[in-house]
């Protein structure tokens, strides 16, 4: 069991290659290349407008790449290029083996229908047909992002920025997805919500295995989760490397910059 | 000063024909919303600009018309389109269901079984069953094409977690042939059932949305539910005031201002021949028609 678990993550989940877009004029991203593996937790910083969440949009099928391609390894092991997906696959593929969170809650959730429902709704699209089943697995999803089970037939415009994303979050993961992209989690969080949000992140990411590909521009939500850091400036990628690598010793000008303008506690 | 100021039934055969042509599509993908040009009617929007242009395009000189507003034959609306078709089209018109070869309804399906003979054009005011969950269009019409269905689901976990059942007591969404989900107008799902397997022809039409849709005869019409809340047809638990039927549905209709109250058939029609039949209920006036008889006789 554990060779073949070994095996399986010897092969990378998500292959990026010489991925471009540009619109007009503007190159929004310059030839990206990378691999992330089953587990792995990918940071991709840089100060906005720098073709962060231009990429993440590629990555997850959302926007056609101007040049260069994405490949995902299915369930069933076979990797398969994402714009050779049917429209039907890609959509399937987004809302069981993927997840995105997506930095406005309000984007990534039915505000209007009760977080049960939020949570129980990628269930009910791939055929769950039982409504005490669906209703114990929202329950059980909602305590594991610690929301109290009482507010589950509340509409998440009545619950606070925290607990909208922590929403989003287990409405995101309830299909057990293998590779969840997250575009700036925390932003607009005050800072002890924040802390608190990353801590539960971080244990569901070990504890599911998932693996991640977030966009960021706070250094601090990168170093504490993640493995790996991209660091991109101008639509291309300057550094990149393993986190603690790349922030306590940058090499390129800008990232040592980027580093250095973290405020000291 | 005598020549017919209007073609046969009001509409010029080119529209009949682009409409004829929208409904032949929604036979041959039951379930599924065909766009088709929809004119401006001597009507308000609402009041069944859709049906009417429906039933315009298949009337011909030997049908006889039957309309029905919310299960009546008399109400304004009934009347009024009943009149329309008389004059633009010559049509004979009806109100018993037997008779009947076109019936217009807006909100009920007749009491009476119907027959392969018979064609039911229902009014439609909203023929998107996802609009309320989804309302942009080129999505909802992407999820049906895909068949992504999960949401409409959504809206009966709603329902069941604010009141603990499946609340939605009209326009109940159900599953076309297996495969389109159909909004089947703002009906009672007590008349769901009658809509599976029905021998008639049943058309859809949408004025102001610009859709036509249709069940083909003998098609399968699942309404949608849950393994442990299952469709439940619903039905006031009461017999009918005048005619006493213990198995049609039932208007309330409230007597007066502490709390008095009768049930009695929304469809007028069985409800009028089960009288003539007769079936007596509670407060059925006949007896005292008797009684005024005799005593006018004696």
């Amino acid at each position: 069991m554990a060779d073949q678990n070994l095996v399986e993550n010897d092969e990378p989940l998500l292959v990026a290659k010489c991925l471009s877009k540009s619109f007009g004029r503007i190159a929004a991203c310059r030839d990206v290349s990378f691999s992330l593996y089953p587990g792995e937790v990918l940071a991709i910083v840089g100060e906005s407008g720098s073709g962060k969440s231009t990429l993440l949009q590629m990555l997850s099928g959302q926007l056609a790449a101007s040049a260069g391609h994405v490949s995902y390894r299915m369930r069933d092991g076979v990797t398969r290029d994402l714009a050779a997906l049917g429209e039907a696959e890609r959509r399937f593929l987004f809302r069981t083996d993927w997840g995105f969170v997506h930095q406005d809650p309000a984007q990534g959730l039915r505000m209007a229908v009760s977080a049960g429902a939020n949570v129980g709704e990628r269930l009910m699209a791939v055929g769950w047909n039982h409504y005490g089943r669906i209703r114990d697995t929202a329950s059980d999803w909602l305590t594991r992002v610690e929301i109290d089970v009482a507010r589950i037939d509340d509409a998440p415009r009545t619950y606070s920025g925290g607990m909208r994303q922590r929403l989003q979050i287990a409405r995101n993961l309830v299909t057990e997805p293998r590779l969840v992209f997250m575009d700036e989690p925390t932003g607009g969080l005050d800072v002890s919500v924040q802390a608190r949000l990353l801590d539960l992140l971080r244990s569901l990411v070990a504890e599911l295995h998932l693996a991640v590909i977030i966009v960021t521009h706070d250094l601090a939500v990168a170093r504490l989760l993640s493995h790996r850091v991209m660091v991109m400036k101008g639509g291309r990628v300057i550094e990149t490397g393993l986190t603690d690598q790349v922030l306590d010793d940058p090499r390129e000008p800008y990232t040592q910059l980027l580093v250095s303008s973290i405020l000291p506690p | 000063m005598n020549a017919p100021a209007y073609n046969f039934a009001y509409l010029d055969e080119q529209t009949k024909r682009m409409i004829r042509r929208a409904i032949l599509k929604a036979i041959a993908i039951p379930g599924y919303q065909v766009p088709f040009a929809s004119r401006e009617m001597p009507m308000p929007y609402g009041w069944g600009t859709g049906g009417v242009q429906v039933t315009a395009a298949i009337l011909g000189p030997q049908d006889v018309l039957k309309v029905i507003d919310q299960g009546s034959d008399d109400t304004t609306n009934a009347i009024s389109i009943r009149k329309f078709f008389a004059k633009t089209a010559g049509v004979a018109t009806t109100t018993a269901t037997e008779e009947a070869t076109v019936i217009q309804t807006r909100h009920r399906i007749p009491e009476t079984a119907l027959n392969a003979n018979q064609v039911l054009v229902y009014q439609v005011p909203i023929p998107e069953p996802l609009r309320f969950l989804e309302p942009r269009e080129t999505e909802t019409r992407r999820m049906h094409a895909l068949a992504e269905y999960g949401l409409m689901h959504v809206k009966l976990y709603e329902d069941i977690a604010r009141f603990g059942h499946i609340a939605t007591a009209y326009a109940y969404p159900v599953k076309v042939n297996a495969r389109y989900v159909m909004d089947p107008s703002p009906t009672p799902k007590f008349d769901n059932p009658k809509m599976d397997n029905c021998p008639a022809l049943q058309l859809f039409g949408a004025g102001r949305e610009k859709r036509i849709y249709a069940i083909p005869p003998y098609t399968q019409v699942v309404s949608l539910d849950f393994e442990d809340h299952p469709f439940e047809p619903y039905r006031f638990n009461a017999p009918c005031a005048l005619c006493g039927a213990e198995n049609s549905y039932l208007d309330e209709i409230v007597t007066d201002d502490k709390g008095g109250r009768m049930f009695v058939c929304s469809d007028t029609d069985y409800c009028e021949g089960r009288q003539a039949a007769g079936h007596h209920g509670s407060l059925s006036a006949a007896p005292y028609k008797e009684k005024a008889q005799e005593a006018s006789n004696g």
